[in-house]
């Protein structure tokens, strides 16, 4: 079960503006999604180690070596507005 | 701290402390790691968050923040991973940022400051955030919007995390510095407060003396000097102990500290902005980091700060005043170890190094590796002293900016400048008898018993022949002359 106060917790982190049918419409539907996940919990997990990766590989790195592959124009272009060469943003408020 | 502070309450201090690393990329792309490039000049689609990008992590990295966790006597994990720490800001493209949550790479090490032991919590790697230019106003909230450069995305760091070991201001510094002095030895890190390489953040609270338990605490970040990790300190244990004096309760959020006012002021509360919802990151495999490696990075730690300043003491017989001097700048006790292996005195080159020569280099505002002198000059100056060929004032005066400068070898400036020392004692008894002669007032004085006038014979000695006399041979021959007159 999920409650309409998460709900409206999560939404907040992720800056995400409900409207009140909403909020009622993903408490049902979030908690639909968690009881079914809900049911990985009937499996006896005793002294099996928590699995963070599901790929058996391990230590995937790569050597310190500079590689310039992108201009800046092309990686402004996807900007919604840009201004000398940054990005420009909404105003930050807390 | 004001003195009715100090019995009531005891300060606990804890420092988080993000070193930028100095690798040529960043942590997870190939990107240059370059400071002072145009906006966004160091930017591409893993550094911007875009869909469908994969994270490479460096290896450099890994390896620098083992060597960071050797040097302060870690454990350093068998295996770990990366997570994701998730919250919205325009510097952060992703909305969230790779980081270590819980499986850091080095833990439980320690760090002693004057004889107290510090205990580190742990070390863990993450990526730098871009660079926010409010534009509109210099302060925040009288912008009217933000240009954002992604230049410092990516770029490595790892936070070392003290536990609240800290009780004074002075604590806090002392850690601090000697931190940093490790992370320039060990060649991490350049530990440049001001510009950012190098950030502390303050965990501080008070409790009552006595108390077993902490007190709510805060965190004060943009401390952006050492002068100013006192001064947040201490502005905060006085705001912290007005509002328990008046009965008060100390909110926990994040501060910042205001460098013209010397005062900190609340940023944001920590209990409704921090839920970070951390997972592990899926696009990034973990880390088995074999004994093998670890060995080989072991072998790359140099003889750090605090080991040189007990050998420093012990082998060369260095005062501790000393010792701090030449050990603040890695190159300069390398030079000075590099002095004494090719046969100098101990004491001596600690003195041209700490005296003329850092007085140069302060004036100068450069490094003893950007001089031209090699370790080999300073000897060869030593030894011409030593010989009496050159006197300590020609030696300052005229050989030292020669060979600082232009590299020049001692030999040759002493026969170019002819500033070989008159060690000819015939030629120097004509002098000192004629001096003598001249001045027979000073005489009688000396006679009676006057040392002091013994000063006025060797300086007129020394101006008849351009500094050129040996001081040693001036002063023995107006010994033989008292003796037969």
């Amino acid at each position: 079960m999920i409650t309409k106060q998460q709900v409206e917790h999560v939404a907040k982190l992720a800056r995400l503006n409900l409207t009140e049918e909403e909020k009622e419409l993903y408490t049902e539907q979030l908690s639909k999604i968690l009881d079914y996940i809900d049911q990985l919990n009937e499996v006896n997990t005793n002294g099996i180690e928590p699995m963070t990766q599901p790929i058996p590989t391990v230590n995937v790195m790569r050597e310190d070596i500079v590689k310039r592959q992108f201009e800046r124009e092309d990686m402004l272009k996807n900007a919604p507005h840009e201004e000398y060469g940054f990005f420009r943003v909404p105003k930050i408020g807390e | 701290m004001s003195a009715a502070t100090q019995t009531k309450y005891e300060v606990v201090i804890g420092l988080e402390v993000h070193a930028q690393l100095k690798t040529k990329t960043k942590i997870f792309c190939s990107c240059p790691v370059n400071f002072g490039n145009d906006p966004n000049m160091n930017a591409c689609p893993v550094c911007l968050g875009m869909p469908g990008v994969l994270p490479v992590l460096n290896k450099q990295v890994v390896a620098y923040a083992i060597k960071t966790g050797l040097a302060l006597g870690c454990q350093i994990a068998k295996r770990c991973k990366f997570d994701r720490k998730q919250y919205f800001y325009p510097d952060l493209p992703k909305n969230y940022q790779i980081s270590q949550y819980d499986e850091p790479i080095c833990l439980n090490g320690s760090l002693d400051i004057n004889g107290k032991r510090i205990a580190i919590q742990r070390i863990h790697m993450e990526e730098d955030a871009g660079k926010l230019v409010h534009a509109g106003s210099d302060r925040l909230h009288g912008s009217d919007y933000s240009l954002v450069d992604y230049n410092r995305t990516g770029t490595p760091l790892i936070e070392i995390v003290s536990m609240p070991d800290m009780r004074s201001a002075e604590e806090a510094r002392e850690y601090a510095q000697t931190l940093r002095g490790i992370l320039r030895y060990l060649d991490v890190c350049d530990g440049n407060l001001e510009e950012g390489s190098m950030r502390c953040d303050v965990n501080l609270s008070l409790r009552p003396i006595g108390s077993t338990t902490f007190g709510t605490r805060t965190e004060t970040k943009n401390v952006n000097s050492f002068k100013s990790l006192v001064r947040a300190v201490e502005s905060e244990i006085e705001r912290q102990s007005e509002i328990l004096d008046s009965g008060g309760r100390i909110v926990q959020e994040t501060r910042l500290f205001d460098e013209n006012t010397g005062k900190t002021f609340s940023m944001r509360s920590k209990e409704e902005a921090h839920d970070y919802r951390y997972f592990p990151e899926p696009d990034l495999v973990p880390l088995e980091i074999s004994q093998a490696w670890i060995k080989e990075i072991k072998e790359t730690v140099p003889e750090l700060p605090h080991e040189k300043k007990t050998r420093y003491q012990e082998e060369y017989g260095l005062s501790l005043d000393d010792t701090k001097v030449l050990i603040d700048d890695k190159n300069m006790a390398e030079f000075y170890e590099a002095v004494v292996r090719l046969g100098a005195n101990a004491k001596k080159a600690a003195n041209w190094l700490i005296g003329p020569i850092t007085a140069y280099l302060k004036e100068n505002k450069t490094d003893i590796i950007d001089c031209c002198m090699t370790p080999k000059q300073l000897v060869d100056l030593l030894k011409a002293l030593e010989n009496g060929i050159v006197n300590d004032n020609t030696a300052k005066a005229e050989i030292l900016e020669e060979i600082l400068v232009n590299g020049t070898e001692v030999e040759e400036i002493i026969n170019k400048k002819g500033l070989s020392q008159i060690t000819d004692e015939s030629a120097l008894k004509t002098i000192v008898k004629e001096i003598i002669e001249q001045n027979p007032e000073q005489l009688k004085q000396l006679k009676e018993g006057k040392e002091k006038v013994r000063g006025f014979f060797v300086g007129q000695a020394m101006k008849k022949t351009n500094g050129k006399a040996s001081p040693a041979i001036v002063n023995k021959l107006i010994d033989e002359f008292l003796k037969s007159s």
